[in-house]
Formats: C-alpha cells, structure tokens, sequence
C-alpha cells in the first residue's frame, strides 16, 4: 500500500521532516517581511505589519487556549467517566 | 407555471415510503438512486415561488426557491447522496428511512416561503433525526434520544408561540426579514426556536449530548442537517441582528474550550460544529452581502467538511468500536485511507489554503475586520488556532499516531471501513479540495453575486496569515506532546446539560417520594373511610347488575375481547415503537386534515 510506505518513510525520517518543517517556519516569517510578497496593504490594525505578527498569534493563542481550557476543565468541569451513569 | 417543479422533499419522502417493498437485488441502485434524484431536482430548479397550497384562511408556499434557498438546497441535497452512500452497507430500512425523512425535512423548511410550512418541516426533521440516535440501540443512545427529543419539542414550541404572536399581530405568515432593530416579542420567540436548532449557547448542549450517540452513518447526517438548516432561517430572517456576532463569537470560543478537554473524537467533533457555526451566526449577525455570503459559503463548506470528519468518526467506531482518544492510537497502519481522508477533512475545517474552509471562513473574518468589529475578527481567529488544534493535530495524532493505547482487541478488529464509505469520504474529500482549489463552484452560488466576485482569498497576505497562523499552532501542538501536557484521559466534560439530566432526577425524586407519599396517604384514608360503605352499596347494586345488565353487557363485551386480543399484537409496551406509531399516526391525521380543508 502506498499510502502506508509513505507514511513509514518519512517516520523512518522523523528528524530530518521536524528540521525541514522548522525550516518552513522561519521561511514564512522572512517572507512575511517581504512587502513585495506579502502586500499589508489592507491590513485592518498596526500590529498585523509587524513580520511574523500572526506567528506570535498562532503560538501563544495556541498555548493560551490550551491552558485556559485545561484550567477550566480542571476546576470542575472534568469529571469521571461514568458521571452521568446511575 | 410553465417550467416543471417538483419539490426534492416528495422526492425522498416517497423513496422513504417506498424503500421497503424494493426487491433486494436493486436496493443498493435505489439507496443510491433516491438521493440522486433529489439533487438533480434542486440542480434543475427554475427560481421563483411555487407549490401553493390553500390552508383555512392562508396560504401555504412549499417552494420559494431563490438564491439564498437554492444554496443550502445544493448541499443538502449533495450531503443526502453522499451520507447515504456511506451507510449504503446498513441492512435496516427504518435508518435510511429515518435519514430520508430527516433531509426532507430540511429540505422543505429551507424552501418553504412561510412560517407554517417552515415549522411543519423544522417538527418533522426534530421528530424523524432523533431515530438516528435511536438506533444505535445502546442504553446511552436511548437516553440521549429521548434528551435530544425534549429539548427540541421545546425549541419548536417557542417557535410555534413566535409564529402565533406574529400572524395575530401582523397578519402575515409570509417568512422574510424580521426587524431585527426593534425586534416584537413573536420575533424573540421565533430566534429563540432558531437558535436552539444553531446550537447557540446556552441552548447548545444537546448538541454534543446526542451527536456522539448516534449510529455511525446517523451522525454523519445529523452533524449537517439541524445546524445548517437553523442558519439557513437566520439568514433568512435575521440578517444584521448585532446580538448575533457576540453569541457567535462566543460560540466559536465556547465549542473550541470544550473541545480541547473532550477525549472523545465524535463529542470533539460535535463540539466544533458549535465552534464552527459560530462563524455563520457572528456572520448573519454582521449582515453585510460579505458576511451573508460568507455565512452561506461556510456553511456549505462546513457540511462537506464535518461530513467528512464524522465519517471519519464513524469508521473509527464501525471498525474499532471506540472513539475514545485514550483507548484508541497508533491506528495508522492498521487504517491509513480512513486516515488520510479524515486528514482532509481536519485541513479544510482548519481553513488551510487550498481547502474548502480556506475560502469560506474567511470572508465571515474579513467582514468583520471591514466593519470595524476588529475583537470580533481576532476573537474568530483565535477560536481558528483551536479549530486546527483539535481536528487538524490532536485527532489524527492521537488516534493514527502517538502512543498505542488501544485494548488488544481493539487493535486487532481495526482495518480500513469497507470500499463504500471510503468511496463516501473520498468523494467529500475531493470536494473540500475542489472547493478550496476551484473557487467559482461555491461563489457562483452564493446569494450576493457582486461581493462575491469582488472577493478574492488568495492574497499574499491571507495566505501568509493563515499559514503563520495555523503553522505555529503545530509548533505549539508538538511542542506541548513532547512536554507529555496533552495525552488524552478519560472523563465526561460537564456541560449545560447537566442542569436538565440531574434535574430530571431531583423530579422523579420528588415523583418518587412526596408526591407517591401523598398519594399512598390519601389511598388509605380513602380505603378506610371510603371504600366499606361503597363495598355495602355495591352489593346492592351487584344484584340489579347480575339479573338486568349482564345480558346486555355480555354481548358487548364477547366483541370488544375480540377487537381487543387483536390489537394486542400491535402493542408491545415498547415506548419507542408505540412513539413511532404515534408519529405516524399524527403525520396521518395532518394530511388528511391539509387534504379534507
């Protein structure tokens, strides 16, 4: 199945597909500096022209969800498994 | 009228009645057949207003088909077809049947032009999903149905109430624009019956409840249908309601918190459909063409994609019998196609460029920045990072990869779902692409042709906001595994539900004990004091009886017990079926009554 061997290879390869994949991230925020490439023309507030503005957003949205989530559930909302069962 | 309308909701309801006499070597074509037929239907569907029908002193319209309907009309209809073959393989009539009739429903609300019409469908769809739940057959899904029953009987009560209020004080029962600016008290009951059926918090949490409980191939159709036909009439009949984008906004929050916490894949994905229609009510509420559009373009959008993921779901579920993330992982060898496709489906939620919700999320997000609701724009964006969190990264990863949790049985059951379901989630897969790649199929039908021309997605900006966005969410995301903060446990996540399930047994508590207390009280006295004088007339009266009325009565009696062990065959105690019966019963007299006035 080729799926199934593509998916092993690049498992076989886990280092080298999380550098490239960092390298990705890095790529994106220099061209992301590039006016030429990226027109912020339209964009809507100042901050959105810093380069990598939606990065920071990503990342810290991401941890910022996941805690705030985590903290929720943790003050009660999570419960065991069988709550509901009499 | 010139032009041949026939309306796609007679179309399933007549192969829902006629699915059980078809001989079983054409089944299949024919489980295949009816929906196709529905679809070209709506494809082929002159616009302008037909199927009126004298009702007392009003008229009905079964078919207002112009843009705005004809969108929604399109997918429906498109999902109908691919749902359908998915659970192409399910031998029990009563499902597809019971799927059928929940598309026409659906289908006749989105088209019908006034306010009785469209409560006669929205009761039908209620009244004909909940058998999906029904037949999963677990005690769970039993009572969840039930759940999912009351808390709608509710939402169309409000409904009716609004749809009273309003024809006594305006005489109309036309269903257009309400004033959404001054709203009367009918329209407030009206939005509330719609906004149940959006799933909009707090009158959300029979959504996550019953969707996880359904059959594999039910939840697949209901995780389209209710919500989107709910933004249908909102964007129907409240376009500009500013409340909306706060109640929007905080649903795309609300279903993404919950999601995050949730172990399993179906009650996360049933939460995100909170999550995602959020979007569509933040848009309605914004109200501009751009945001109109953009409510319809993702809505159509989403019933592909959350298709997709609930197929996902449910192959999961048919092949393993768990969607529980902390006994499921390391599946990919053992399904990569289910896999891959779920993938798909994870990525256009996600609105990765080249995917369906790539060009439909965001002309919502893009309104709102243009209208100067810049929270509402980053609020939305942020509830995106969660959206890719959960779909694209966490349940491919903790189902496919990451560390094998799975029972031993489990794993070994586990294989790709038969060719047509994978045919299904193929074919849904492809459209997500599509969509995402061809943009003209969707904004050639969106309602506000000239907005949607003058829109364009594929900007170097958005394209690089998206991608930063959704990337460095990854980043976050793997980060995280390696720190061990997110390996899914097991747990029920409490939500709004919890005030009816454990308020249902304070009543039967308070059924149970005061009030049969009570009643075993006033039984005693009445044994007492009641019942010896009224044992000394009876005596009396046993004697007129024996000699003068027993003649008579006994002839009547020989009849009725054979009317009697008759219908005892028909009745089993079973409450579900006695249910059914009584649906059938009620949908009767409603037809001869439609008929007969």
């Amino acid at each position: 199945m080729r799926l199934l061997r593509l998916i092993d290879f690049l498992r076989d390869r886990l280092m080298s597909v999380v550098w490239l994949g960092l390298a990705a991230l890095v790529v994106l925020v220099i061209v992301d500096a590039i006016p030429a490439v990226v027109d912020k023309h339209h964009a809507h507030t100042a901050a959105e022209h810093i380069p990598g503005f939606w990065a920071a957003f990503g990342l810290l949205g991401c941890l910022t969800l996941v805690i705030v989530s985590k903290t929720y559930g943790h003050l009660g909302v999570s419960t065991r498994e069988d709550y509901y069962d009499e | 009228m010139s032009d041949l309308w026939i309306h796609p909701t007679l179309i399933m309801l007549g192969g829902a009645a006629l699915l059980p006499l078809v001989p079983r070597a054409v089944r299949k074509a024919c489980l295949l057949a009816v929906p196709a037929l529905a679809f070209a239907a709506v494809l082929l569907m002159p616009r302008g207003d037909f199927g009126h029908v004298a009702f007392l002193k009003w008229t009905l319209v079964f078919g207002r088909a112009d843009s705005l309907s004809l969108v929604f009309a399109h997918i429906m209809a498109l999902m109908c077809f691919i749902g359908t073959l998915f659970g192409l393989q399910v031998e029990e009539d009563g499902q597809h049947i019971a799927a059928w009739t929940y598309v026409a429903g659906s289908l006749g609300a989105i088209f019908a032009g006034d306010l009785l019409t469209l409560f006669l469908f929205w009761e039908m769809m209620a009244f004909s999903s909940v058998f999906l739940i029904w037949c999963r057959r677990t005690p769970r899904s039993t009572a969840a149905g039930f759940r999912y029953l009351l808390v709608h009987v509710a939402g169309g009560l409000s409904l009716l109430a609004g749809i009273i209020l309003h024809i006594k004080a305006t005489g109309s029962t036309a269903f257009v624009q309400f004033d959404v600016h001054h709203p009367t008290t009918a329209a407030w009951f009206i939005l509330v019956g719609f906004l149940l059926n959006a799933a909009v918090p707090p009158l959300h949490a029979w959504l996550p409840d019953a969707y996880p409980e359904g059959t594999f191939n039910g939840s697949v159709f209901l995780s389209a249908f209710t919500t989107k036909t709910a933004v249908y009439a909102l964007c129907r009949g409240f376009a500009g309601m500013e409340i909306l984008v706060v109640l929007g906004v905080i649903m795309s929050l609300y279903g993404v918190v919950y999601a995050i916490i949730e172990n399993d894949v179906r009650r996360l994905f049933a939460y995100h459909i909170v999550s995602q229609v959020g979007y569509m009510v933040a848009g309605v509420g914004i109200g501009t063409q751009l945001a109109i559009n953009g409510a319809c373009a993702h809505a159509f959008a989403h019933i592909l994609y959350k298709g997709l993921l609930f197929m996902g779901g449910g192959s999961i579920l048919l092949m393993t019998g768990e969607t529980r993330m902390s006994k499921l992982g390391s599946l990919y060898k053992k399904m990569p196609w289910a896999f891959f496709l779920t993938l798909i489906g994870g990525l256009s939620i996600s609105a990765f460029p080249l995917f369906s919700g790539f060009v439909s999320k965001s002309m919502i997000v893009q309104a709102g920045f243009e209208e100067h609701m810049v929270w509402a724009g980053f609020l939305l964006n942020l509830a995106s990072i969660g959206t890719f969190y959960c779909n694209g990264l966490k349940v491919p990863y903790f189902v496919w990869f990451g560390r094998n949790r799975c029972e031993p049985a489990t794993f070994d059951k586990a294989k790709d779902p038969p060719w047509n379901m994978l045919a299904a989630m193929g074919l849904a897969a492809f459209l997500c692409v599509f969509i995402g790649c061809y943009t003209p199929y969707l904004y050639n039908l969106l309602p506000y042709q000239e907005a949607a021309r003058e829109y364009h997605p594929y900007t170097g900006y958005h394209v690089s906001e998206s991608l930063q966005l959704l990337l460095f969410t990854a980043l976050a995301f793997f980060v995280l595994v390696r720190l061990r903060k997110i390996e899914p446990h097991a747990g029920t996540n409490v939500d709004l539900d919890w005030f009816y399930r454990i308020g249902g047994r304070a009543f039967l508590w308070l059924a149970r004990k005061p009030v049969q207390g009570v009643d075993t009280a006033v039984g005693e006295t009445y044994r007492a004091g009641g019942l010896r004088p009224l044992m000394m007339s009876a005596r009396l009266v046993g004697v007129f009886d024996n000699r003068v009325i027993d003649g008579i009565v006994d002839g009547f009696a020989g009849a009725i017990r054979a009317v009697g062990s008759r219908l005892r065959f028909a009745q089993r105690g079973a409450l579900q079926e006695n249910l059914t019966l009584a649906f059938a019963v009620a949908a009767a007299v409603v037809l001869i009554v439609l008929f007969v006035f």
